[in-house]
């Protein structure tokens, strides 16, 4: 494949970002969580959340009932409120792709693979593509690829870029997220610029963490994607996706990610089709704080089902 | 699901923590007393125009008064007690205002129009930490001055505004009582109320009579003050204009005065700023407190290279600020502190129209009772143009591009002013270039607005003289002599 840019060129389009203020992002964040948000507009958050859930299961214990049950689950998140949305996709690794594929077969509910040998993405690019083929030749409809940190670390944009490249190609029509597991980043400013390089490079989403490392979507990681975001569109018309993943367990957290999300980017990519929480426990809090404000009573979480 | 309009609902703070009283009393010698003329004034809640209370007027027979019992609790008590003993008043006043925290919040956004989370998150934790800080310095004021004398001055006479109500009393009372001197106290006539709630304070803590006196009241109120024979030490922040007839009527004397006065603050971003946080920084240089801070950015000048980009943020920023009610708890811009200032701020916005600037302001709706201003940019905007000259105090900000870093030096020293400026750039060696070469008391890198008592706070030029804030703070309010 012909390389996109040359090494120049690429570096000069990644320098050309403006650095990150470490202090500032802090202080805007601190702006975000202070606001209150109450009432229906909580509710509707609350909703918002849950829609946008990518369940996931990534254990190297995972089994084919586990991830059937994980599908049950995405589709009925709480019985007493069949009125609820669903989540957004079920993220499971590539050889059980088949089996949620299955178990999800009458719903609008997306299946995702995890790829390009998760979560280190220590492997040779020919069997990174291998697994990449294979999530989709089961059925994947995204693909949420790692990126070789060692590479982007070392200088070589430009082999992280046409890595990003060829899975991109390979995809077809399924999405494709880039994962960039930022706690192996060294600094904000390493974040802004492996987010221009994915997005250059073709990612439909920019995700941050596998959820293996801490910390992992932390709220200065993520304004700064979305800056990158925000920046791409503004230059481009084209909108580009964000999930963060790993650590997002509390709707509270939640609620603040998303009301980042409608200040910073604005409400068009209050959608599932723009944003994702990569999460397996959030869900339940979510639901259990939905039925605080339905009913103004916490139940246990006993009964909230785990799966 | 359709996601349009996540609107967030109102977040009121409740008020019920505060008790207001129906008519309010002069404080002088420790106890409330009615002003001698008989004269009351009211005080309104800017974000309804409701009426909250009655407000003595003081004249000068009341200031006499005033300042006798601090000339007498200065003789018989303050000047006589040790360092460590005024010290332990000072904390004791720091821990009561941190215990009553919430309800001093609530009174100073009731009676100011602020929003509640700058007056709950800011003003009053500042204002607290100002008392611990001078506190701590009582029994160590030699050792700031190591080989001097100092002695404590008096009488302080000490004038406030309307923009930061008790931090501005912080300012002012915390280093004088912990210098040794007596204060009598006239708050800015729209927002006695804290400074009042200030004064039960002193009462709790056990301060002597006659430490502190609060006397309330408009302009001649202050006056009465400033030319009383027996007051050693003036001490004023407001309007330079005001601030240049007081250090006409202390020429003289052998009052001392320090004066903190108006603005018309440069804010300059460098092309290789941090674009996003440096966009947040100008939202927070001129749109904190209404645009009602001497320090505010008013004037804000972008490398050619940015400014459009800039720009473009600024206007997208504005969508998510959030204009209304001062006590919901989401408010960024509050009320305007009273209509009078409303108008001076209008009066300004048509004048940038008039002379060409492009003005920029967000669609928002505004609360139909209640002082209230849009928040404002205006582009393309000349040096010459009134707007970039003089003190607005308002929402609004003039934007002005520049090229190369001389001219925006030139340009941002081409003012009258000289309280602060910002710096954004990711180059240290530009903010020390810079920062050597403004004009300004304070200059901020990659941050504004950021105020701390260990921090001196003062102007060049006609932004005044005298420091605020730190060891610096200490020397407005000692005689110190080698």
């Amino acid at each position: 494949m012909q390389p996109k840019y040359t090494p120049q060129e690429l570096l000069v389009r990644l320098k050309s970002a403006p650095p990150i203020d470490q202090i500032g992002t802090h202080e805007r964040i601190s702006k975000i969580q202070s606001r209150s948000l109450k009432g229906p507009a909580k509710l509707h958050g609350l909703r918002l959340a849950l829609s946008m859930i990518d369940l996931t299961t990534l254990e190297g214990k995972d089994t084919p009932s586990k991830v059937r049950q994980l599908c049950i689950k995405a589709q009925h998140l709480h019985g007493i409120n069949p009125d609820l949305p669903k989540v957004a996709a079920v993220c499971v690794y590539p050889t059980m792709v088949g089996v949620a594929k299955k178990a999800l077969e009458n719903s609008t509910i997306k299946v995702a693979a995890v790829s390009t040998a998760f979560p280190s993405g220590q492997a040779p690019f020919e069997v990174k593509k291998l697994d990449t083929l294979y999530a989709l030749e089961h059925g994947a409809d995204e693909i949420d690829m790692v990126i070789s940190r060692g590479h982007f670390l070392a200088g070589e944009y430009n082999y992280v870029f046409d890595e990003i490249a060829a899975i991109k190609a390979l995809c077809g029509s399924a999405r494709l997220k880039v994962i960039f597991e930022t706690a192996e980043l060294d600094s904000l400013d390493q974040v802004r610029r492996i987010s221009d390089l994915a997005i250059a490079a073709g990612a439909n989403f920019i995700k941050t963490s596998t959820g293996k490392i801490q910390p992992a979507a932390t709220f200065p990681v993520v304004l700064t994607m979305l800056g990158a975001i925000k920046d791409h569109f503004d230059k481009t018309g084209q909108m580009i996706g964000m999930k963060p993943a790993g650590g997002i367990s509390s709707a509270k957290i939640a609620l603040q990610h998303l009301l980042l999300v409608k200040e910073v980017l604005g409400e068009a990519w209050l959608t599932n089709e723009w944003y994702r929480f990569g999460a397996s426990s959030l869900a339940n809090d979510l639901l259990m704080q939905y039925q605080k404000q339905l009913t103004g009573k916490y139940q246990s979480a006993a009964y909230f089902s785990i799966d | 699901m359709s996601t349009t309009n996540w609107n967030l609902e109102p977040s009121l703070e409740s008020t019920a923590v505060v008790q207001l009283k129906d008519q309010y009393e002069l404080f002088i010698n420790g106890q409330w007393q009615a002003p001698k003329a008989k004269k009351y004034f009211a005080t309104i809640n800017p974000s309804d125009e409701s009426h909250l209370s009655n407000i003595a007027w003081a004249t000068e027979a009341d200031v006499d008064l005033a300042v006798k019992a601090a000339r007498n609790a200065y003789e018989n008590v303050w000047s006589k007690l040790s360092g460590a003993e005024r010290g332990k008043y000072l904390f004791r006043i720091a821990r009561l205002m941190q215990e009553k925290a919430r309800e001093l919040a609530v009174l100073e956004t009731l009676d100011g129009g602020k929003p509640i989370k700058e007056s709950r998150d800011i003003d009053i934790p500042l204002a607290c930490n100002h008392f611990f800080y001078y506190a701590g310095w009582a029994d160590k004021l030699q050792e700031a001055f190591a080989g001097q004398q100092i002695e404590s001055l008096g009488v302080a006479g000490q004038i406030t505004p309307w923009n930061f109500p008790l931090l501005m009393l912080a300012w002012k009372i915390a280093p004088a009582l912990a210098c040794g001197n007596t204060v009598v106290l006239k708050p800015a006539e729209t927002t006695s109320l804290t400074a009042l709630k200030f004064a039960e304070i002193c009462q709790e803590a056990g301060l002597p009579a006659g430490v502190v006196n609060i006397i309330t009241g408009y302009g001649d109120t202050g006056a009465a003050l400033v030319v009383h024979p027996d007051v050693n030490k003036i001490a004023f922040t407001g309007s330079t204009a005001v601030g240049k007839q007081i250090q006409k009527a202390c020429i003289g004397t052998d009052k001392k005065l320090t004066l903190e006065l108006g603005g018309k603050s440069a804010n300059i971003i460098l092309e290789d700023a941090a674009v996003d946080q440096a966009v947040e920084g100008v939202i927070n240089a001129i749109f904190y407190n209404q645009g009602h801070v001497c320090c505010a950015g008013s004037r804000l000048y972008v490398q050619e290279s940015i400014s459009a980009q800039v720009i473009e943020k600024l206007k997208f920023r504005l969508q998510s600020i959030y204009v209304g009610n001062p006590l919901d708890k989401n408010t960024d811009i509050g009320a305007i502190n009273s209509k009078k200032q409303l108008e001076t701020i209008e009066k300004y916005i048509s004048l940038g129209r008039e002379e060409g600037a492009e003005i920029y302001q967000p669609a928002c709706q505004l609360p139909s009772k209640g002082y209230y201003c849009l928040p404002t940019l205006f582009t393309d905007v000349a040096q010459s143009a009134r707007i970039a000259q003089e003190e607005i105090f308002g929402p609004v900000l003039a934007i002005q591009t520049f090229r190369t870093i001389d001219e925006v030096l030139q340009k941002a020293n081409n003012s009258p002013y000289g309280l602060a400026a910002g710096v954004w750039t990711d180059k240290g060696a530009r903010i020390f270039g810079l920062s050597s070469q403004l004009r300004a008391g304070v200059v901020w890198a990659n941050t504004y607005n950021k105020f701390d008592p260990a921090s001196p706070f003062g102007g060049y030029k006609e932004s005044g003289f005298g420091r605020e804030g730190g060891v610096h703070g200490l020397s407005a309010y000692l005689k110190i002599t080698n």
